[in-house]
């Protein structure tokens, strides 16, 4: 099975990335663009048998930085 | 003292932060690698240098934190036994939970190689005791991630308990209140510091202000 974890910025922090695409949308013209927040994905391909908890441990462990960072799980 | 440098895949500021060792302590440090999962018995002080460890992947010092010799490091470190991160090594011990807080991508989004302007936070540490708070310095930075970040409880407690080693004396990176360096463990014997003083210990490096931070640490060992 796959598993796909979305890593983001938690509300509160700062994205110099997303910061930087929204100036640089707007150099391109596009309008209304009123924030940008730069995330990553992972995909993760797992034994059927991989528990949710397994998943939200690697994601705490590793794959997220609770100190800045917010993580969602979506199973595929 | 006996002092050793734990090298990454990927650190490049390990063996200039050797020769900073040796030329002020007299004693070559031991090179240690990171696969490694003890470190010397009686060791006084552990060194994570800087570099680009694990090409920066995941997040800067994300997969050096959970290499094999950080539970050593972990445990060295609730002894009492000095460590000491230059650059990626402050981002691998934030990683690893050995310090609060995270560094982020610098604000402007660029590569910041230069000297700059610190100003000495404390002087109640292993680290920098032979400064004097207050007192400024001129040290390199060489960074893309030195942005520090950390909630405003977690900075108030620092500021609090006297932890903030280093300050930018001006706007660098965006680093929440100018930190450039941060005191942990439990006597105060862990630091991180995204400047390099080891490139600043004799007259030759245009100056010699990150001299007394080895010679703290010489000094504290005894």
């Amino acid at each position: 099975m796959k598993a796909l974890v979305h890593v983001t910025l938690k509300p509160g922090v700062l994205d110099p990335q997303g910061r930087a695409i929204q100036h640089a949308l707007e150099g391109l013209g596009f309008q209304g663009v009123e924030d940008v927040r730069a995330g990553r994905l992972i995909e993760l391909q797992l034994a059927d048998d991989t528990s949710d908890e397994t998943i939200q441990a690697m994601c705490r462990q590793l794959l997220a930085n609770s100190v800045i960072e917010t993580f969602r799980v979506e199973r595929a | 003292m006996k002092a050793g440098v734990i090298v990454f895949p990927g650190s490049n500021c390990d063996r200039d932060v050797a020769v900073a060792v040796e030329q002020v302590s007299g004693t070559a440090p031991q090179m240690l690698w990171h696969g490694d999962t003890d470190l010397p018995d009686g060791i006084d002080l552990v060194v994570l240098p800087g570099g680009f460890t694990f090409g920066d992947y995941l997040r800067s010092g994300a997969i050096s934190a959970r290499s094999p010799i950080m539970r050593a490091v972990a445990a060295a470190a609730e002894r009492g036994v000095l460590v000491f991160g230059v650059c990626n090594g402050f981002q691998i011990l934030t990683e690893a939970g050995l310090l609060p807080g995270a560094l982020m991508r610098n604000a402007e989004l660029n590569y910041l190689c230069r000297d700059v302007t610190l100003t000495v936070g404390t002087a109640d540490s292993p680290f920098t005791r032979r400064y004097a708070a207050g007192e400024t310095l001129t040290i390199p930075i060489a960074h893309n991630d030195g942005n520090y970040t950390a909630d405003d409880d977690v900075l108030d407690r620092l500021e609090g308990e006297d932890r903030v080693a280093f300050r930018y004396a001006g706007a660098v990176n965006g680093s929440a209140r100018s930190i450039a360096g941060v005191i942990g463990g439990p006597r105060r014997n862990v630091l991180g510091m995204m400047p390099h003083p080891e490139r600043m210990i004799e007259a030759a490096h245009g100056g010699d202000d990150g001299r007394r931070l080895f010679e703290s640490m010489i000094a504290a060992v005894g």
